[in-house]
């Protein structure tokens, strides 16, 4: 993808390093932790030992490795769902929803198909996932066509619908016959499971947002779809009058993100799970939203971002713990990176 | 309709990069089936939380007795400490331990680490708060154990992400508190042969997965009978979350109690389908005020916002997990609790001592793990001392209310007249009684 350069690039005035996105974003990170520091050194903790158990429990052992790999799987392909429909100017908040309908569709193959091995069990729960995803999100574009309705708000409602939708199943006809009343469904054959990566929680579900940020990537800046999607988000009214065909682009990206978020759901249920209950998501769909608005929509950011998230996320089980930290402390250090974020950016455009 | 297709750009520009995605999918889809090889992956040798350079012999070891349960009912964390200092070192026991982990005797200044894991907040003035108190009963009664602490864990697979964090740390006993803990736990406990995981209200167990719950139901009995003597509409609420067989059996309980004392007394059942979820709570009593009920109860893990909406609306309230009494002066009348820190620290002794055994453990007034709370100020000592009088008779074990014939909502006999049912068979409970409005599923 081409860089956007900024207006004193084009007046081929010399870039400093600290105008690069990249440099801006660490030390925005860097800003959010020092003043997260603080916070905790004010309710009285040492916040070096809280920052070195954090990154221990995350970055320093194969338990904590894994359990980010495990997070950044959802992170990443809900942040693409939010992404691609960015690319053409949508803005897609229902991440969390597609994500659970396409959690509920994988459900579906996984209870009442039966192939006989996990290379067409798994296959066809993720062609279901994708495209419960993809129905979702294209109710919503639907509204945008026919009704005028605005995306962001047929987004953001339909989350709540689809958890409802959701519960109507686990709560009913699909509840484990055997599970004492729990609301979940039985629990998934071997072959709808997706197997573990040497004895960690870390799933083969990792290839899917791999595929996913190649994918969209390489779309996105090799093809001349993504240079008219490109087009389209900049100016809708110049695209058309340049023939591209605007409604169809607005279609594909925003079933593309829909379908992405339904992996997600997929891969939770088949790689995490192992079943389907209210609340599988913690989340996860908005997480993803916070980390692609970090990432300016860029595909490859989205990797940084949503490793960032994941660390914290997975950082704030090790704090409550071992640092004796609320939970809501994750919450607040999310928060503060990414204003952090936002702030800086805004304070780079000003300086163009 | 072909040309359309073979002018779409992604064939006429970018082939050679969707080639190239190809490749790396296939590449990638190599790798996750060579993986995929059960032999290609060993097993990871789990690590050993608790130092293995402990020289066992040495006289820096402490090890704990386990006092009788007459004593650890006393109250008091101090017996522990005076059984602690007592001990002998003597580690030959600790040979038939399973999860031996646990059972090693500790460095000095090292401390055995116990995690706990609670689905809501530890000052929810409920469920949580209760076992979050028993944790720190248990830290006062061993010096040397250090507690994890870890809150607001959903009941999904999330749970496991922290067993593993704690486990990473040196836990080597995990307390998975919460009901819906039950399915993802039994799920890593092979990976951990060496940790002793112990759930609060399974109803199975394995080699290093143990269960226990008390069998409060018989302070539901105590309290639903109180409830009886009080409303004047002859109504009574019960708000729960899951229709799981603990919640079954304390609305059965609860409404048998009342029974006792007016045979004509209606119970209405009402699910929210959340331990904590106050908005829907406050509904729940809303509705039931309407209804006609003047007294409450509830199985969720947070009681205030009913406690309170109960004072509000001017009804009684009866409690559930804790003492809320101050929250609801003219409303309160008792309720039953929990006494969680003698139960865990009795556990946590033998685990140390070698002499546990896994299993499915109910145990109710007799060994002191459930209370009743302080009665309203407003109650008779008359009616006062015959509920004291129940709980007494319930204590001594020689009275047993779900003796048969127990009938369900449906007329259908659950329990053959003159039989004395089991706790096993109580904790497995299905039904709702006759004269219960709500349903099962």
């Amino acid at each position: 993808m081409t860089t956007p350069i900024s207006l004193n690039q084009a007046r081929g005035v010399a870039i400093t390093l600290t105008d690069r996105p990249i440099v801006r974003s660490l030390m925005a990170v860097a800003f959010a932790f020092i003043v997260f520091g603080i916070f905790i050194a004010i309710i009285g903790r040492d916040p070096f030992e809280v920052y070195a158990k954090m990154f221990e429990g995350t970055l320093g052992s194969k338990v904590g490795l894994s359990e980010v790999g495990v997070r950044m799987i959802p992170f990443v392909l809900t942040a693409l769902a939010a992404s691609i429909p960015a690319r053409v100017g949508l803005i897609n908040v229902g991440g969390e929803g597609q994500l659970y309908i396409g959690a509920w569709a994988a459900t579906g193959v996984a209870l009442y198909v039966d192939f006989p091995t996990i290379w067409l069990m798994l296959p066809a729960m993720a062609f279901a996932g994708f495209l419960g995803g993809a129905v979702w999100a294209g109710f919503a574009i639907a509204l945008r066509h026919f009704r005028n309705v605005n995306e962001v708000i047929s987004t953001l409602l339909s989350n709540y619908v689809a958890i409802l939708f959701v519960n109507v199943f686990v709560f009913g006809a699909w509840k484990n016959p055997t599970g004492f009343g729990y609301p979940y469904t039985a629990n998934f054959e071997v072959e709808s499971i997706l197997p573990a990566i040497a004895d960690t929680r870390l799933h083969f579900g990792l290839v899917l947002p791999v595929i996913g940020i190649i994918a969209t990537y390489l779309f996105l800046s090799r093809t001349r779809w993504g240079a008219n999607m490109r087009a389209v988000g900049g100016n809708p009214d110049a695209a058309r009058r340049r023939g591209i065909p605007v409604l169809r682009y607005l279609i594909i990206a925003m079933l593309v993100g829909g379908g992405l978020a339904g992996l997600a759901g997929m891969s939770e249920v088949s790689g995490i799970q192992h079943h389907l209950r209210p609340g599988i998501s913690n989340s996860l769909g908005f997480m993803g939203f916070l980390a692609s608005w970090m990432a300016n929509h860029n595909p490859v950011a989205i990797i940084g971002t949503c490793f960032l998230i994941a660390v914290i996320v997975v950082g704030g089980d090790v704090l409550q713990f071992s640092g004796n930290l609320p939970s809501a402390a994750m919450l607040i250090l999310i928060g503060l990176v990414l204003f952090s974020i936002l702030g800086f950016r805004r304070f780079e455009r000003k300086t163009e | 309709m072909y040309n359309r297709i073979r002018k779409l750009p992604i064939f006429t520009h970018s082939h050679r990069i969707l080639i190239g995605v190809f490749m790396l999918m296939a590449i990638v889809a190599l790798a996750a089936c060579g993986s995929d090889d059960p032999t290609a992956v060993p097993a990871q040798p789990t690590a050993v939380p608790a130092s293995s350079s402990t020289d066992t012999s040495g006289p820096t070891t402490t090890t704990a007795t386990t006092p009788s349960t007459a004593e650890l009912h006393g109250g008091s964390p101090d017996i522990f400490l005076k059984g602690f200092e007592d001990a002998a070192a003597d580690s030959s026991f600790r040979a038939t331990s399973k999860f031996a982990a646990a059972a090693k005797p500790l460095a000095a200044g090292e401390k055995l680490k116990v995690g706990f894991i609670f689905v809501g907040s530890q000052k929810d003035l409920g469920y949580n708060q209760a076992a979050a108190e028993g944790s720190q009963y248990l830290e006062k009664a061993f010096p040397d154990i250090e507690v994890l602490r870890s809150e607001n864990i959903p009941e999904t697979a999330d749970v496991q992400a922290v067993e593993e964090q704690m486990i990473r740390d040196g836990a080597t006993i995990i307390f998975a508190t919460s009901y819906g803990y039950s399915g993802p736990t039994k799920a890593i406990i092979e990976k951990h042969p060496d940790v002793m995981f112990l759930h609060m209200g399974d109803v199975e167990s394995f080699e290093n997965y143990s269960s226990f719950f008390g069998n409060i139901w018989q302070l539901e009995y105590a309290a639903g009978q109180l409830a009886g003597h009080t409303s004047k509409t002859g109504k009574l609420g019960f708000i729960a979350a899951f229709p799981i067989p603990q919640t079954l059996l304390n609305v059965n309980a609860f409404h048998l109690g009342a029974q006792s004392v007016n045979p004509d007394i209606k119970t209405t059942f009402v699910l929210t389908s959340s331990w904590c979820d106050p908005a829907k709570q406050a509904t729940a009593v809303q509705a039931m005020v309407e209804a006609g009920v003047d007294v409450l109860t509830q199985h969720q893990d947070c009681t205030k916002t009913i406690v309170e909406a109960a004072e509000r609306a001017g009804i009684y309230v009866s409690g559930y997990h804790q003492d809320a009494s101050p929250a609801a002066p003219n409303a309160w009348l008792t309720g039953a609790a929990w006494n969680w820190g003698p139960v865990y620290s009795e556990i946590v002794a033998e685990i140390r001592q070698g002499t546990y055994k896994s299993s499915v453990m109910f145990q109710g007034l007799d060994a002191g793990w459930v209370k009743l709370s302080p009665f309203g100020s407003f109650l008779s000592d008359e009616v006062k001392q015959s509920i004291l009088d129940t709980v007494e008779k319930l204590r001594s074990g020689n009275f047993q209310p779900f003796t048969g014939p127990i009938t369900d909502q449906d007329g259908v006999i659950q329990i053959a007249d003159g039989v004395v049912p089991t706790d096993a068979q109580l904790q497995g409970t299905g039904y709702l009684l006759q004269g219960i409005t709500g349903r099962t599923n």
